[in-house]
């Protein structure tokens, strides 16, 4: 599949601190890249970097191709991590403000639609709850119907059903064929909407792929979880030894990589310790982030 | 222009709709002028100005000059301004329009100017020839030379500096402290996402706010003069020109002000040291004519004092255009230098 957008070498420095470190990746014309890491690890500048918003220090950003220009601001969509609107100013009255602003623009009322606008049409932007204000922010960077769209930690902030919601919004989005730059430190939402994954930590690109491949190329194997108290209730204290495979004690669990489900659960029974508390899953973009750097996405 | 337009619209919305902004600027300006006018009504103040024609350029000491007169009553009375005077058109005007009680011109001509309508100016007239140190003869040699015109009130003199002050004040905080607040809160940020031009976005805030006021200085000057009936003796149109004109230099320096910085405190800071100048030194409460040169001068590179001057040249003497065009020159060129210095240096980002 054609890139829509390729980034070379990137590197941005603030005096002695490399925000962004060498980072290079591509995204495919419709697909979702979800932008990966913990807060600090330089996402937001590199989103930015690519908006045109900050200078990198030294790099290469092609957009179809070529050099961005001023065809590149026309097409593109953005939704910052924070924006403030004008103060005064109502829903209806801010969406035909940006629609303004564009040569190329889709109706406002397919807008209000797509985003859910209609209830609060008529309300001043600034008295929105955080999830309206992240729809019209939404509606705001699809106002010029764009090729593709930046978001950045767009559920951040948000309840679960305001997130929910949200995801739902982006879907439907990712299926009118539009490309997508997203910027999360949630795993769940970047397994759930992102095709691609660019994993950052510390300004550098750490991994680079689709979830599964990702997944596939580090791990396999399943892991079985048990509270940690499960652990420390079993009456024979020797038992973590005992068990054949090696276990990871984390902060809210203990898991145990295994290729063999049934023959760990065996062990387990056999030096009764108490299952209440079993999961069996696969590795998730959380357990894929710990092995690469040694800490946590939320940390 | 489909862009500048609906910023203009944008910002004019965010005005209208802010009760604060609405209450400043047509209650508390018109409040100013009432309470002055209240204030000066009484004609309280009792000192006598007295000019004198003066060939050196300098303002100092002026009662030096014209020993004759300043060893009598001039020099010894605590109520007595003498201001010396290189212009002697300048002069005469001021005689005319009563803001001069007398004007002095002790060469060899010996002539003195007074106003006959003027109360002030007939008394000290009196009391300049009834001086017991110049003999009897000498007083024969004045020649009196007289000056009409129409009486200014203090009120009349102060309402064109009172309107500027509020050009200023709007100009100044209304766009240059907005702008600070829009890039500190991200809207300039947001703004830069689009295809919109730093030079577009400039241009809306400035007409949007050259627009407010001269709606907001129209309403405020109709309603003044129904309350006080003010002063008015030139055109109207010339005055719209020069509130046009002072309007978009004062807007434009904000522009500069505003065109870096990010913090409202440091934005806070640099428009009380541009206002408060301007508020002190640019004849809106008084002249400087008995002012040292070098604060005079000083005055001169305000906008402000430009924008009073011309104002009150139409309103008070019925000035045409010729008369202003030096002042509205003044405030074009200003107005040019600094909006291309506010483009050239103006950042979307805090950054």
């Amino acid at each position: 599949m054609t890139a829509i957008l390729e980034v070379f070498n990137l590197t941005k420095s603030f005096r002695s601190l490399r925000a962004v470190d060498d980072v290079s990746f591509a995204i495919p014309k419709g697909s979702c890249c979800g932008l990966l890491g913990p807060n600090g690890a330089g996402k937001t500048t590199t989103i930015e970097i690519i908006e045109n918003i900050k200078q990198a220090t030294s790099g290469k950003i092609l957009y179809k191709g070529k050099l961005r220009d001023s065809q590149f601001s026309s097409e593109t969509g953005i939704q910052f991590q924070t924006t403030a609107l004008m103060d005064y100013l109502k829903t209806r009255e801010v969406l035909k403000l940006f629609s303004k602003l564009y040569r190329h623009t889709q109706s406002i009322d397919d807008l209000i639609e797509i985003c859910q606008l209609e209830e609060f049409l008529e309300t001043y932007a600034t008295k929105l709850s955080g999830g309206q204000r992240q729809r019209l922010l939404l509606a705001i960077a699809l106002v010029n119907d764009p090729e593709i769209l930046f978001l950045d930690e767009p559920t951040t902030g948000l309840d679960p059903q305001a997130r929910r919601n949200f995801w739902t919004l982006i879907r439907n989005i990712k299926k009118r064929g539009k490309t997508v730059l997203l910027t999360t430190h949630y795993m769940e939402e970047a397994e759930l909407l992102c095709d691609q994954l660019v994993i950052m930590d510390q300004g550098k690109v750490i991994a680079d792929g689709s979830p599964s491949a990702l997944l596939k190329k580090n791990f396999n194997h399943s892991y079985v979880c048990l509270d940690r108290e499960d652990f420390n209730n079993a009456h024979d204290s020797s038992h973590i030894n005992c068990i054949s495979s090696p276990i990871e004690i984390r902060e809210d669990c203990i898991a145990i990589p295994t290729n063999d489900v049934e023959k760990t659960l065996s062990e387990l029974i056999s030096k009764n310790i108490t299952l209440q508390s079993l999961q069996v899953r696969k590795p998730s973009l959380d357990d894929l982030f710990l092995k690469l750097t040694g800490h946590h996405l939320r940390e | 222009m489909k862009q500048i337009f609906a910023l203009w619209m944008a910002r004019n919305r965010e005005y209208y709709r802010d009760k604060g902004s609405l209450f400043w600027s047509f209650i508390a300006t018109p409040l100013i002028v009432i309470i002055l006018a209240l204030a000066f009504s009484s004609e309280s103040q009792k000192i006598f100005h007295a000019g004198v024609l003066s060939i050196a350029p300098t303002a100092v000491d002026a009662s030096k000059l014209i020993p004759t007169i300043s060893s009598g009553i001039f020099s010894n009375e605590p109520t007595i301004e003498v201001i010396a005077y290189t212009d002697f058109e300048n002069a005469i005007s001021k005689v005319r329009l009563h803001e001069l009680d007398i004007f002095v011109d002790p060469g060899e001509a010996r002539r003195y100017w007074v106003n006959p309508e003027s109360e002030k100016g007939l008394l000290l007239e009196k009391l300049m020839l009834a001086d017991k140190s110049q003999s009897a003869n000498l007083q024969i040699l004045w020649q009196r030379q007289e000056i009409k015109g129409q009486k200014i009130r203090y009120i009349d003199w102060v309402i064109p500096g009172i309107l500027a002050m509020n050009i200023m004040f709007s100009g100044l905080w209304g766009i240059g402290y907005v702008i600070v607040r829009y890039r500190k809160n991200g809207v300039l940020k947001r703004l830069q996402a689009t295809p919109l031009s730093a030079w577009k976005f400039l241009v809306s805030q400035a007409l949007s706010r050259l627009f407010i006021m001269l709606a907001v200085t129209t309403i405020v000057f109709i309603s003044c003069d129904l309350f006080i009936d003010f002063m008015m003796i030139g055109s109207y149109l010339l005055l719209l020109i020069i509130a046009i004109t002072g309007n978009l230099a004062i807007i434009s320096m904000s522009l500069l002000m505003a065109a870096r910085t990010s913090s409202e405190d440091l934005a806070n800071g640099m428009l009380n040291l541009i206002s408060f100048p301007m508020l002190l030194l640019s004849e809106l409460w008084f002249s400087l004519d008995g002012a040292p040169q070098w604060l005079q001068e000083f005055s001169q590179i305000l906008p402000l004092t430009h924008l009073v001057k011309a104002s009150r040249s139409v309103m008070l003497e019925g000035a045409n255009f010729y008369d202003i065009a030096p002042q509205l020159a003044i405030l074009g060129l200003m107005t040019v230098i600094f909006i291309t210095l506010a483009g050239v240096l103006f950042r979307w980002d805090q950054d």
